[in-house]
Protein backbone atom coordinates (compact mmCIF):
# COMPACT_ATOMS: atom_id res chain seq x y z
CA UNK A 1 0.00 0.00 0.00
CA UNK A 2 1.82 3.26 -0.97
CA UNK A 3 0.46 6.65 0.20
CA UNK A 4 0.84 9.52 -1.90
CA UNK A 5 2.74 12.20 0.75
CA UNK A 6 1.80 15.34 0.10
CA UNK A 7 4.42 17.53 -1.45
CA UNK A 8 6.13 21.01 -0.65
CA UNK A 9 7.20 23.03 -3.32
CA UNK A 10 10.65 24.37 -2.72
CA UNK A 11 12.29 27.40 -4.87
CA UNK A 12 16.14 26.96 -5.00
CA UNK A 13 18.52 29.36 -6.48
CA UNK A 14 20.72 27.83 -9.16
CA UNK A 15 23.73 29.57 -10.26
CA UNK A 16 25.90 32.48 -8.51
CA UNK A 17 26.00 35.71 -9.19
CA UNK A 18 23.21 34.98 -11.82
CA UNK A 19 21.06 32.82 -11.99
CA UNK A 20 17.14 31.92 -11.53
CA UNK A 21 14.96 30.11 -8.50
CA UNK A 22 14.11 26.51 -9.72
CA UNK A 23 11.05 24.47 -8.08
CA UNK A 24 11.49 21.18 -6.83
CA UNK A 25 8.86 19.03 -5.60
CA UNK A 26 9.67 17.57 -1.91
CA UNK A 27 7.76 14.68 0.41
CA UNK A 28 6.55 16.54 2.90
CA UNK A 29 7.69 15.12 6.71
CA UNK A 30 6.79 15.93 10.13
CA UNK A 31 9.79 18.07 11.91
CA UNK A 32 11.29 18.73 8.83
CA UNK A 33 13.92 21.01 8.42
CA UNK A 34 14.99 23.27 5.24
CA UNK A 35 18.68 21.17 5.48
CA UNK A 36 16.54 18.02 5.23
CA UNK A 37 14.89 19.80 2.17
CA UNK A 38 18.03 20.81 0.17
CA UNK A 39 19.59 17.40 1.60
CA UNK A 40 16.74 15.76 0.06
CA UNK A 41 16.88 17.49 -3.68
CA UNK A 42 20.76 16.90 -3.83
CA UNK A 43 20.47 13.49 -3.27
CA UNK A 44 17.53 12.12 -4.96
CA UNK A 45 16.49 15.18 -7.65
CA UNK A 46 19.32 16.65 -8.71
CA UNK A 47 23.05 15.61 -7.74
CA UNK A 48 24.60 18.78 -9.43
CA UNK A 49 22.54 20.82 -6.39
CA UNK A 50 25.59 22.55 -4.60
CA UNK A 51 25.56 23.54 -0.92
CA UNK A 52 27.19 23.56 2.38
CA UNK A 53 26.96 21.85 5.88
CA UNK A 54 28.27 20.22 8.41
CA UNK A 55 27.16 19.18 12.29
CA UNK A 56 23.58 19.03 10.92
CA UNK A 57 22.57 19.84 14.84
CA UNK A 58 23.25 23.64 15.13
CA UNK A 59 26.97 24.10 16.42
CA UNK A 60 28.95 24.65 13.30
CA UNK A 61 27.15 28.06 11.18
CA UNK A 62 28.25 25.94 7.88
CA UNK A 63 24.75 25.68 6.82
CA UNK A 64 23.70 29.22 6.62
CA UNK A 65 21.78 30.31 3.98
CA UNK A 66 19.05 32.68 3.27
CA UNK A 67 15.32 30.88 3.91
CA UNK A 68 12.14 33.26 2.85
CA UNK A 69 14.73 36.12 2.81
CA UNK A 70 15.85 35.90 6.33
CA UNK A 71 19.50 34.21 6.97
CA UNK A 72 19.29 32.08 9.32
CA UNK A 73 20.81 28.10 10.18
CA UNK A 74 18.86 25.46 8.37
CA UNK A 75 19.47 22.87 10.28
CA UNK A 76 17.92 24.19 13.24
CA UNK A 77 15.32 25.61 10.62
CA UNK A 78 12.00 24.07 10.68
CA UNK A 79 9.73 23.93 7.32
CA UNK A 80 6.50 24.63 9.32
CA UNK A 81 7.86 27.11 11.14
CA UNK A 82 8.78 29.20 8.07
CA UNK A 83 5.93 28.55 5.28
CA UNK A 84 3.19 30.26 5.60
CA UNK A 85 -0.16 29.45 4.76
CA UNK A 86 0.71 29.28 1.05
CA UNK A 87 3.49 26.94 2.04
CA UNK A 88 5.89 28.54 -0.04
CA UNK A 89 9.45 28.01 0.49
CA UNK A 90 12.30 30.16 -1.15
CA UNK A 91 16.14 29.00 -0.26
CA UNK A 92 18.82 31.26 -1.59
CA UNK A 93 22.89 31.63 -1.04
CA UNK A 94 23.57 34.30 2.21
CA UNK A 95 23.18 37.81 1.13
CA UNK A 96 26.19 40.38 0.56
CA UNK A 97 28.92 37.40 -0.12
CA UNK A 98 29.80 36.41 -3.80
CA UNK A 99 28.02 33.20 -4.49
CA UNK A 100 30.35 30.18 -5.79
CA UNK A 101 27.41 27.96 -7.05
CA UNK A 102 23.73 27.45 -5.63
CA UNK A 103 23.63 27.96 -2.05
CA UNK A 104 27.39 27.91 -1.49
CA UNK A 105 28.73 31.92 -0.69
CA UNK A 106 31.93 32.18 -0.76
CA UNK A 107 32.80 33.23 2.88
CA UNK A 108 36.28 35.13 2.01
CA UNK A 109 35.41 38.61 2.21
CA UNK A 110 34.11 37.61 6.17
CA UNK A 111 37.21 36.52 7.36
CA UNK A 112 39.20 39.01 5.32
CA UNK A 113 37.40 41.80 7.24
CA UNK A 114 37.52 39.85 10.86
CA UNK A 115 41.48 40.14 10.00
CA UNK A 116 41.09 43.77 8.57
CA UNK A 117 39.46 44.68 12.51
CA UNK A 118 42.78 43.03 13.81
CA UNK A 119 40.09 40.33 15.10
CA UNK A 120 42.69 38.10 16.25
CA UNK A 121 44.53 37.99 19.46
CA UNK A 122 48.13 39.35 20.77
CA UNK A 123 49.04 36.98 23.27
CA UNK A 124 51.10 39.15 26.14
CA UNK A 125 52.90 36.05 27.87
CA UNK A 126 54.75 33.05 26.87
CA UNK A 127 54.40 29.46 27.98
CA UNK A 128 57.40 30.18 30.64
CA UNK A 129 55.73 32.97 32.18
CA UNK A 130 52.62 32.50 34.35
CA UNK A 131 48.57 32.84 32.77
CA UNK A 132 47.76 35.78 32.85
CA UNK A 133 45.14 36.29 35.54
CA UNK A 134 41.36 36.77 34.71
CA UNK A 135 38.67 37.12 37.10
CA UNK A 136 35.41 36.22 35.64
CA UNK A 137 33.36 38.21 37.35
CA UNK A 138 34.75 41.10 36.04
CA UNK A 139 32.77 43.11 34.33
CA UNK A 140 34.82 43.47 31.95
CA UNK A 141 35.01 39.56 31.15
CA UNK A 142 31.48 39.55 31.41
CA UNK A 143 31.20 42.07 28.63
CA UNK A 144 33.76 39.64 26.34
CA UNK A 145 32.17 36.72 27.52
CA UNK A 146 28.79 37.75 26.21
CA UNK A 147 30.42 38.33 22.50
CA UNK A 148 32.74 35.15 22.18
CA UNK A 149 30.35 32.40 21.77
CA UNK A 150 30.52 34.13 18.14
CA UNK A 151 31.19 30.65 15.37
CA UNK A 152 31.51 32.46 11.93
CA UNK A 153 28.61 31.16 10.38
CA UNK A 154 28.14 34.77 9.02
CA UNK A 155 24.16 35.05 9.02
CA UNK A 156 24.67 38.44 10.98
CA UNK A 157 26.88 39.34 8.27
CA UNK A 158 24.01 38.57 5.88
CA UNK A 159 21.25 40.57 7.83
CA UNK A 160 23.14 43.38 7.87
CA UNK A 161 21.97 46.59 5.78
CA UNK A 162 25.04 48.88 6.08
CA UNK A 163 27.29 45.49 4.55
CA UNK A 164 24.82 45.24 1.36
CA UNK A 165 25.34 48.93 0.93
CA UNK A 166 28.40 49.92 1.74
CA UNK A 167 31.47 47.02 0.78
CA UNK A 168 34.13 48.88 3.16
CA UNK A 169 31.64 47.87 6.28
CA UNK A 170 33.87 45.62 8.46
CA UNK A 171 30.60 44.07 9.61
CA UNK A 172 28.95 43.01 12.93
CA UNK A 173 30.55 39.76 13.52
CA UNK A 174 34.04 40.99 12.81
CA UNK A 175 33.71 44.04 15.36
CA UNK A 176 32.10 41.97 17.80
CA UNK A 177 34.93 40.17 17.97
CA UNK A 178 37.17 43.23 18.25
CA UNK A 179 34.72 44.58 21.11
CA UNK A 180 35.80 40.83 22.83
CA UNK A 181 39.50 41.65 22.53
CA UNK A 182 39.11 45.38 23.68
CA UNK A 183 37.57 43.38 27.04
CA UNK A 184 39.67 40.73 27.30
CA UNK A 185 42.67 41.25 29.88
CA UNK A 186 45.33 38.92 28.12
CA UNK A 187 45.30 41.22 24.60
CA UNK A 188 48.35 43.04 24.38
CA UNK A 189 48.16 45.10 21.70
CA UNK A 190 44.24 46.56 22.39
CA UNK A 191 45.30 50.18 20.87
CA UNK A 192 45.61 48.12 17.22
CA UNK A 193 42.48 46.42 17.37
CA UNK A 194 40.65 49.94 18.38
CA UNK A 195 42.60 51.17 15.83
CA UNK A 196 41.64 48.94 13.11
CA UNK A 197 37.86 48.66 14.50
CA UNK A 198 37.49 52.51 14.67
CA UNK A 199 38.99 53.15 11.44
CA UNK A 200 37.06 53.79 8.33
CA UNK A 201 34.49 51.03 7.65
CA UNK A 202 34.83 50.07 11.49
CA UNK A 203 32.60 50.54 14.30
CA UNK A 204 31.28 53.92 13.24
CA UNK A 205 30.11 52.86 9.56
CA UNK A 206 26.93 50.94 12.31
CA UNK A 207 23.77 52.80 12.42
CA UNK A 208 22.39 50.52 15.06
CA UNK A 209 19.46 49.01 13.44
CA UNK A 210 20.02 45.92 15.03
CA UNK A 211 19.38 43.43 12.70
CA UNK A 212 22.94 41.59 13.68
CA UNK A 213 20.62 41.44 17.37
CA UNK A 214 17.61 40.39 15.51
CA UNK A 215 19.10 37.34 13.69
CA UNK A 216 22.19 36.07 15.52
CA UNK A 217 21.34 32.54 16.84
CA UNK A 218 23.67 31.60 18.90
CA UNK A 219 21.91 35.45 20.59
CA UNK A 220 24.92 37.50 20.51
CA UNK A 221 24.65 41.21 20.71
CA UNK A 222 26.92 42.99 18.02
CA UNK A 223 25.08 46.56 18.18
CA UNK A 224 26.02 46.64 21.99
CA UNK A 225 29.57 45.72 21.18
CA UNK A 226 29.92 48.30 18.22
CA UNK A 227 28.57 51.02 20.62
CA UNK A 228 30.98 50.04 23.09
CA UNK A 229 33.59 50.32 20.46
CA UNK A 230 32.28 53.93 19.12
CA UNK A 231 32.97 55.29 23.39
CA UNK A 232 36.46 53.33 23.13
CA UNK A 233 37.28 55.28 20.32
CA UNK A 234 36.10 58.65 21.47
CA UNK A 235 38.13 57.91 24.26
CA UNK A 236 40.80 57.54 23.13
CA UNK A 237 40.47 60.64 20.93
CA UNK A 238 40.57 62.92 24.01
CA UNK A 239 43.32 61.20 25.39
CA UNK A 240 41.19 58.72 27.76
CA UNK A 241 42.88 55.60 28.58
CA UNK A 242 41.26 52.35 27.37
CA UNK B 1 14.19 48.40 -1.05
CA UNK B 2 10.99 46.08 0.81
CA UNK B 3 12.59 43.51 3.02
CA UNK B 4 11.06 40.41 3.35
CA UNK B 5 8.27 39.98 6.26
CA UNK B 6 10.93 38.84 8.62
CA UNK B 7 13.01 41.40 8.01
CA UNK B 8 10.67 43.87 8.86
CA UNK B 9 11.48 44.97 12.57
CA UNK B 10 11.25 48.28 14.58
CA UNK B 11 14.78 48.57 14.82
CA UNK B 12 15.06 48.78 11.25
CA UNK B 13 11.79 51.01 10.72
CA UNK B 14 13.30 53.20 12.87
CA UNK B 15 16.57 53.71 11.13
CA UNK B 16 14.88 54.03 7.45
CA UNK B 17 12.63 56.77 9.09
CA UNK B 18 15.36 58.80 10.97
CA UNK B 19 17.39 58.69 7.48
CA UNK B 20 14.48 59.28 5.46
CA UNK B 21 13.66 62.22 7.61
CA UNK B 22 16.86 63.31 7.72
CA UNK B 23 17.70 63.77 4.31
CA UNK B 24 14.18 65.63 3.59
CA UNK B 25 15.27 68.17 6.14
CA UNK B 26 18.47 68.74 5.01
CA UNK B 27 17.40 69.49 1.23
CA UNK B 28 14.37 71.75 3.10
CA UNK B 29 16.50 73.91 5.22
CA UNK B 30 18.54 76.22 2.69
CA UNK B 31 15.44 76.93 1.52
CA UNK B 32 13.98 77.74 4.64
CA UNK B 33 17.21 79.68 5.60
CA UNK B 34 16.23 81.81 2.19
CA UNK B 35 12.85 82.44 2.87
CA UNK B 36 13.76 84.13 6.38
CA UNK B 37 16.36 85.84 4.86
CA UNK B 38 13.54 87.57 2.86
CA UNK B 39 13.17 89.88 6.01
CA UNK B 40 16.45 91.72 4.84
CA UNK B 41 14.27 93.20 2.14
CA UNK B 42 12.09 94.29 4.67
CA UNK B 43 8.82 93.37 6.09
CA UNK B 44 6.75 93.97 3.23
CA UNK B 45 8.69 91.20 1.45
CA UNK B 46 8.55 88.75 4.12
CA UNK B 47 4.94 89.42 4.11
CA UNK B 48 4.54 88.16 1.00
CA UNK B 49 6.00 85.04 1.43
CA UNK B 50 4.07 84.67 4.10
CA UNK B 51 0.74 85.20 2.17
CA UNK B 52 1.91 82.91 -0.25
CA UNK B 53 2.80 80.21 2.28
CA UNK B 54 -1.11 80.78 3.28
CA UNK B 55 -2.85 78.38 0.88
CA UNK B 56 -3.75 74.30 1.60
CA UNK B 57 -0.68 73.02 0.24
CA UNK B 58 1.93 74.57 1.60
CA UNK B 59 -0.16 73.94 5.09
CA UNK B 60 0.19 70.06 4.48
CA UNK B 61 3.95 71.00 3.39
CA UNK B 62 5.02 72.36 7.35
CA UNK B 63 2.71 69.56 8.69
CA UNK B 64 4.76 67.37 6.69
CA UNK B 65 7.80 69.04 8.18
CA UNK B 66 7.33 69.13 11.67
CA UNK B 67 6.87 65.76 11.95
CA UNK B 68 10.07 64.84 9.75
CA UNK B 69 11.56 67.16 12.63
CA UNK B 70 10.06 65.38 15.38
CA UNK B 71 10.51 61.45 13.92
CA UNK B 72 14.38 62.59 13.20
CA UNK B 73 14.93 64.08 16.60
CA UNK B 74 12.87 61.14 18.26
CA UNK B 75 14.65 58.48 16.27
CA UNK B 76 18.01 60.14 17.33
CA UNK B 77 17.54 60.56 20.80
CA UNK B 78 16.53 56.53 20.70
CA UNK B 79 20.11 56.05 18.92
CA UNK B 80 22.08 57.88 21.40
CA UNK B 81 20.48 56.50 24.61
CA UNK B 82 21.69 53.01 22.40
CA UNK B 83 25.15 54.18 21.94
CA UNK B 84 25.63 55.92 25.44
CA UNK B 85 23.91 54.61 27.65
CA UNK B 86 24.36 51.06 29.36
CA UNK B 87 23.03 48.02 27.05
CA UNK B 88 19.68 46.90 27.95
CA UNK B 89 17.94 45.94 25.15
CA UNK B 90 17.10 47.50 21.66
CA UNK B 91 14.72 49.46 23.38
CA UNK B 92 12.11 48.86 20.72
CA UNK B 93 8.92 50.10 22.49
CA UNK B 94 10.75 53.74 22.17
CA UNK B 95 10.57 53.18 18.80
CA UNK B 96 6.50 53.39 18.47
CA UNK B 97 6.23 55.29 21.74
CA UNK B 98 8.81 57.84 19.25
CA UNK B 99 6.09 57.56 16.26
CA UNK B 100 3.06 58.25 18.26
CA UNK B 101 4.82 61.53 19.73
CA UNK B 102 6.32 62.40 16.57
CA UNK B 103 1.83 62.25 15.16
CA UNK B 104 0.97 63.62 18.25
CA UNK B 105 3.42 66.75 17.14
CA UNK B 106 2.19 67.21 13.81
CA UNK B 107 -1.44 66.66 15.14
CA UNK B 108 -1.01 69.61 17.63
CA UNK B 109 0.83 71.57 14.39
CA UNK B 110 -2.23 70.80 12.24
CA UNK B 111 -4.63 71.57 15.14
CA UNK B 112 -3.16 74.94 16.10
CA UNK B 113 -3.23 76.20 12.09
CA UNK B 114 -6.39 75.39 11.47
CA UNK B 115 -8.49 76.32 14.56
CA UNK C 1 39.23 61.35 11.39
CA UNK C 2 35.72 59.13 12.02
CA UNK C 3 36.20 58.86 15.85
CA UNK C 4 36.33 63.11 15.55
CA UNK C 5 33.40 62.77 12.73
CA UNK C 6 31.45 60.93 14.72
CA UNK C 7 31.62 63.25 18.09
CA UNK C 8 30.74 66.15 15.92
CA UNK C 9 27.34 64.51 14.86
CA UNK C 10 26.49 63.40 18.27
CA UNK C 11 27.40 66.38 19.99
CA UNK C 12 26.01 68.68 17.45
CA UNK C 13 22.43 66.17 17.98
CA UNK C 14 22.82 66.84 21.91
CA UNK C 15 22.69 70.62 21.44
CA UNK C 16 19.74 70.48 18.61
CA UNK C 17 17.55 68.35 20.88
CA UNK C 18 16.47 71.02 23.19
CA UNK C 19 16.80 73.93 20.58
CA UNK C 20 14.27 71.73 18.28
CA UNK C 21 11.87 71.20 21.02
CA UNK C 22 11.75 74.60 21.88
CA UNK C 23 11.35 75.35 18.18
CA UNK C 24 8.95 72.90 17.85
CA UNK C 25 7.04 74.71 20.30
CA UNK C 26 7.13 77.71 19.12
CA UNK C 27 5.93 76.72 15.57
CA UNK C 28 2.67 75.10 17.21
CA UNK C 29 1.89 78.44 18.98
CA UNK C 30 3.09 80.86 16.49
CA UNK C 31 1.00 79.41 13.81
CA UNK C 32 -2.09 80.08 15.09
CA UNK C 33 -4.43 82.16 13.55
CA UNK C 34 -1.54 82.76 10.95
CA UNK C 35 1.85 84.29 10.92
CA UNK C 36 2.40 88.04 9.63
CA UNK C 37 5.89 89.25 9.26
CA UNK C 38 4.92 91.55 12.32
CA UNK C 39 4.17 89.01 14.39
CA UNK C 40 7.60 86.92 13.89
CA UNK C 41 9.80 90.32 13.66
CA UNK C 42 7.98 92.05 16.41
CA UNK C 43 9.49 89.61 18.93
CA UNK C 44 13.39 88.71 17.40
CA UNK C 45 14.14 92.30 16.17
CA UNK C 46 16.80 93.58 18.69
CA UNK C 47 16.47 90.37 20.66
CA UNK C 48 19.98 88.81 21.53
CA UNK C 49 18.26 86.04 23.23
CA UNK C 50 16.64 84.82 19.78
CA UNK C 51 19.98 85.98 17.81
CA UNK C 52 21.74 83.11 20.23
CA UNK C 53 19.35 80.72 20.59
CA UNK C 54 18.88 80.74 16.54
CA UNK C 55 22.69 81.34 15.84
CA UNK C 56 23.35 78.13 18.17
CA UNK C 57 20.65 76.01 15.40
CA UNK C 58 22.11 77.08 12.54
CA UNK C 59 25.68 76.40 13.72
CA UNK C 60 24.75 72.91 15.48
CA UNK C 61 22.40 71.97 11.93
CA UNK C 62 25.71 73.00 9.90
CA UNK C 63 27.46 70.52 11.66
CA UNK C 64 24.91 68.09 11.48
CA UNK C 65 23.38 67.61 8.69
CA UNK C 66 26.39 67.08 6.29
CA UNK C 67 28.08 64.31 8.37
CA UNK C 68 24.35 62.94 8.02
CA UNK C 69 24.53 62.73 4.41
CA UNK C 70 27.85 61.32 4.22
CA UNK C 71 26.63 58.22 4.91
CA UNK C 72 23.43 58.60 2.70
CA UNK C 73 26.14 59.67 -0.07
CA UNK C 74 28.45 56.62 0.86
CA UNK C 75 25.26 53.83 1.45
CA UNK C 76 22.86 54.75 -0.98
CA UNK C 77 24.44 56.44 -3.85
CA UNK C 78 28.03 54.56 -3.81
CA UNK C 79 29.79 58.30 -3.13
CA UNK C 80 32.51 58.59 -1.25
CA UNK C 81 35.90 59.92 -1.18
CA UNK C 82 37.78 63.30 -1.14
CA UNK C 83 35.05 64.15 -3.43
CA UNK C 84 32.17 63.63 -1.51
CA UNK C 85 33.82 65.22 1.27
CA UNK C 86 34.51 68.04 -0.46
CA UNK C 87 30.87 68.56 -1.89
CA UNK C 88 29.56 68.19 1.98
CA UNK C 89 31.86 70.43 3.25
CA UNK C 90 30.44 72.96 0.73
CA UNK C 91 27.09 72.34 1.72
CA UNK C 92 27.80 72.92 5.44
CA UNK C 93 29.64 75.73 4.16
CA UNK C 94 26.05 76.73 2.45
CA UNK C 95 23.89 75.86 5.45
CA UNK C 96 25.75 78.56 7.92
CA UNK C 97 26.09 81.81 5.68
CA UNK C 98 22.10 80.82 4.66
CA UNK C 99 21.53 80.29 8.09
CA UNK C 100 23.50 83.15 9.72
CA UNK C 101 22.31 85.74 7.20
CA UNK C 102 18.73 84.64 8.14
CA UNK C 103 19.32 84.55 11.82
CA UNK C 104 20.90 88.20 10.69
CA UNK C 105 17.68 89.02 9.14
CA UNK C 106 14.79 88.48 11.69
CA UNK C 107 17.19 89.86 14.51
CA UNK C 108 18.75 93.17 12.89
CA UNK C 109 17.16 93.55 9.65
CA UNK C 110 20.72 93.60 8.45
CA UNK C 111 22.31 90.82 5.65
Amino acid sequence: MTDILPTLTVRIWRGAAEGRFEAFAVPKRDHQTVLDVVTYVQRELDPTLAYRFACRVGMCGSCAMTVNGRPRWTCRTHVEAVTDAKGELEIAPLRSLPVIRDLAADMTPFFEKWQQAQGRATGSRTRHEEMHPVDPAAPRRQAADAGIECINCGVCYAACDVVASDPDYLGPAALNRAWTLMNDDREADRAGVLKAAAAGGGCHSCHTHGSCVEHCPVGLNPSAGIAGLKRLSLLAMVGGKV
Amino acid sequence: MLAPRSQRHRGRYAAFAHRLSGVLLAVFLPFHFLALGLAIEGEARLDGFLAWSDQPLVKIAEWGLVTLLAVHMLAGLRVLVLEFLPWRDARKGWVTAGGVLAAATGLAFLASALV
Amino acid sequence: MQAALFLAQRASALVLAPLVLVHLALAIYAIHGGLTAAEILGRTQGSPGWMLFYGLFVIAAAVHAPIGLRNVLREWLGWKGMAADLALAAFGLALLALGLRAVAAVTTGVG
